[in-house]
């Protein structure tokens, strides 16, 4: 029985290109920091990775292990739509749009229209699955790359929600609290905020962990998820097996920006943060979105995982030195990674050409050694029966071939 | 009515630039995704040329070390993307994408630790270059000439020429198309896409220095170039990845943009009391809608974001 080597597994395999790209990611941001300056790079490269427990163990660990946990809940929902579309070959890079559309709906319907609060969170998601849905009809129909659509919605989106959102606004430039102006909007903790000393720790989270949960079933288990994925795999043959490839482009985009809306919702309903109308670009969850995603190996799962790490060190990039560096520099290092994911297929096609090669070579090896073995064995088996047969055939085997004969012509 | 004509000619030069670039690598096979990035790579290039030149240098000499500067720093950006897409194949959307979140973070990063250096207390990310930036000006009456109007119009033609006229323009294009059979004949297809990215890299980086000199005099590189890298990708599909068209519609492009700019300008725009966010929201507006009905028939390169193998068919 010959021994399975463990690389050959996809999982193992992606597992380890990701960790190869978050080291090499962070090895490089730490080039990075020493160039800028050579004294204090080790102590802020340990405060990136350390994250959450630069704060010694106690309330204050707990407690803001519980707002990266928290931040956690949008990034994982961007990279869920970023990997749900990019399953069927599609790039929703629209994401950060939807994710400001989201936004835009929960905060205005929150404060304007005294809307509950799981209402709020279904017109956020319906904002971001329209903008999704627009960006896969003109790839449906009019053939326009669903990259530059969604830059575009992107833009428009962020715009329209400035507006939208100024007439909200308190005087400063940023919106109204939600606390103040309708409670009944802020999504219920139901005791998890006290468990986790964290007063924005809501349900939104189990509830993200749910919702990947219930992704990763759709693609895998459903029907539904295999067509989506067939499409993304070949979308020719998907359409020659009678799959509608048009309609699951829409349909698959409508999702992912639903999804995108969703965190959203999850994310300002809690009140952490105020929409600022004066802002001039479009937030990064979408686009850090990216980098949890392909981090994640695209799997569901593995999101929830990679999203908490980029939190983590994004978090820890607020405690570097701020006298010498700046905290964007984990932004650096996730953009790092991302680049680095680029390579992860080269990277795996490198892992199984040399395994194949390996095994090739072990093969032929024991190929080699079979057919020496057999020679071997077969000569000295010869040797072994050509003596026997050659004494047997000088002594006996005139006799029972004549019996032989003699039997036969008796017959 | 001259201030609407000088920035619309300017953002039109920039779109030219930036849209030129991509078309030189899509003809070549590559889909530059990352223009973004570069654009943001080569600006800070020539900002900081501009930040340590000192403020008495000739025009002549300013505008060649910018020029110089910026185009290095699109071109040594641009082979990570090279690197990574024709000798690595990897996929070329994700690794554009990288390339501009790399882009803004590091440039952010990059000025962040020099205005730091310079000044404890200074921790933006802002590069201010007012002197410097007076050598790419000429007042012809109320019109402010820029020098990078020009420049992007012989880029222009540059690449026209370059692209249809000569042998190397023609071979790169064959390797857009069906690199192959480019390569059954004898062509370089790695050396012709790395060249194509290259010269994307080139254009773009000395789009994103026209970008942030036009209009104003300090650029904040947490911003990035505001999807202007996109918006230059959008004029090369509507420009049919043909030179020619592709100055066309950046002018027009360009009008969109400068609209933002400069409408208040206008009585009868000022009048009809449009709120400010549907002018910037113009040019994305614009081109989404041109792309709809123009994507339909595009005659994108055949071979366009495909890795090469060698021994395929």
């Amino acid at each position: 029985m010959k021994k399975n080597n463990i690389l050959k597994n996809g999982a193992v395999q992606s597992l380890l290109s990701s960790l190869v790209c978050v080291i090499l990611g962070v090895f490089i941001g730490y080039i990075v920091l020493l160039f800028i300056n050579p004294a204090g790079a080790w102590d802020a490269i340990t405060a990136v990775v350390k994250g959450f427990f630069y704060w010694p163990a106690g309330p204050m660990r707990t407690k803001y292990l519980s707002e990266t946990i928290v931040y956690t809940v949008p990034l994982l929902m961007c990279s869920l739509s970023i990997l749900f579309s990019y399953k069927v070959g599609l790039f929703n890079i629209g994401c950060a749009g939807q994710y400001v559309a989201g936004a835009g709906i929960a905060i205005y319907s929150a404060i304007a229209w005294h809307l509950p609060w799981y209402v709020c969170v279904i017109l956020a998601a319906l904002a971001g699955a329209v903008l999704g849905a627009l960006s896969g009809a003109l790839k449906a129909y009019r053939n326009v790359n669903e990259v530059i659509s969604g830059i575009m919605l992107n833009w428009i989106g962020l715009y329209a929600v400035n507006m939208l959102l100024s007439k909200v606004k308190s005087p400063t430039a940023e919106t109204f609290h939600i606390l103040h102006k309708n409670p009944s909007a802020l999504i219920p903790s139901m005791g998890l905020d006290a468990l986790f000393n964290y007063k924005y720790f809501t349900i939104a989270v189990p509830m993200a962990i749910l919702i990947a949960i219930a992704i990763s079933i759709i693609l895998n288990k459903t029907k539904f998820g295999y067509e989506l994925r067939a499409t993304g795999n070949n979308k020719n043959a998907a359409k020659y097996c009678g799959m509608k490839e048009k309609q699951n482009i829409i349909i698959t985009l409508l999702i992912s920006g639903a999804l995108a809306g969703l965190g959203a919702a999850l994310f300002f309903l809690t009140d952490i943060k105020q929409w600022e109308v004066t802002q001039s670009s479009v937030p990064s969850m979408g686009f850090n979105g990216i980098a949890a995603a392909f981090l994640g190996c695209l799997d569901p799962i593995g999101s929830i995982i990679s999203s908490f790490f980029i939190q983590h060190i994004t978090y820890g990039g607020s405690h570097v030195n701020l006298d010498t560096y700046c905290s964007q520099i984990s932004d650096l290092i996730s953009s790092i990674i991302i680049y680095l994911c680029g390579f992860v297929l080269f990277f795996r096609y490198f892992m199984n050409t040399r395994i194949a090669r390996a095994d090739e070579r072990k093969a032929e090896r024991e190929k080699e050694d079979q057919a020496e073995k057999e020679l071997i064995a077969s000569e000295s088996a010869a040797a072994e029966i050509a003596e026997p047969v050659e004494e047997e055939a000088a002594s006996e085997s005139p006799l029972p071939v004549s019996e032989n004969t003699d039997g036969g012509d008796e017959k | 009515m001259i201030l609407l004509i000088q920035y619309t000619l300017i953002f039109a030069s920039v779109l030219i630039l930036v849209a030129l670039g991509g078309c030189v690598s899509e003809h070549s096979g590559v889909i530059n995704l990352g223009l973004e990035g570069i654009m943001v790579i080569g600006a800070l290039g020539g900002a900081l040329a501009m930040k340590y030149m000192p403020s008495t240098t000739g025009a002549f000499a300013m505008i060649l070390v910018t020029v110089v500067m910026a185009i290095a720093a699109g071109v040594i950006y641009s082979s990570l993307l090279a690197v990574a897409c024709i000798n690595l194949k990897a996929d070329q959307t994700i690794v554009g994408t990288a390339l501009n979140m790399l882009g803004v973070a590091a440039a952010t990063v990059i000025v962040k630790a020099l205005n730091t250096a310079a000044n404890p207390n200074d921790h933006s990310s802002e590069i201010i270059y007012v002197q410097q930036k007076k050598a790419f000006l000429v007042n012809i009456g109320s019109f402010e000439f820029n020098w990078f109007m020009l420049i992007a119009v012989i880029a222009l033609i540059v690449i026209a020429v370059m692209l249809y006229k000569t042998r190397f323009g023609l071979r790169l294009m064959a390797c857009g198309e069906h690199p192959q059979a480019a390569a059954s004949v004898g062509i370089n297809v790695f050396k012709m896409r790395w060249a194509g990215v290259l010269i994307s890299g080139a254009l773009g980086g000395l789009g994103g220095l026209v970008y942030i000199t036009a209009g104003v005099s300090q650029w904040k590189f947490e911003n990035g170039v505001a999807g202007f890298g996109f918006l230059a990708l959008a004029v090369m599909i509507f420009g049919q990845w043909k030179p020619k068209h592709i100055a066309w519609a950046a002018v027009l492009f360009g009008l969109f943009r400068a609209l933002g700019n400069v409408y208040s300008g206008f009585d009868f725009l000022d009048a009809l009391n449009i709120p400010s966010g549907i002018y910037n929201m113009m040019p994305y507006l614009v081109s989404l809608i041109v792309l709809a009905f123009t994507s339909k028939h595009s005659r994108a390169p055949k071979a366009e974001g495909i890795p090469y193998e060698k021994g395929q068919r």
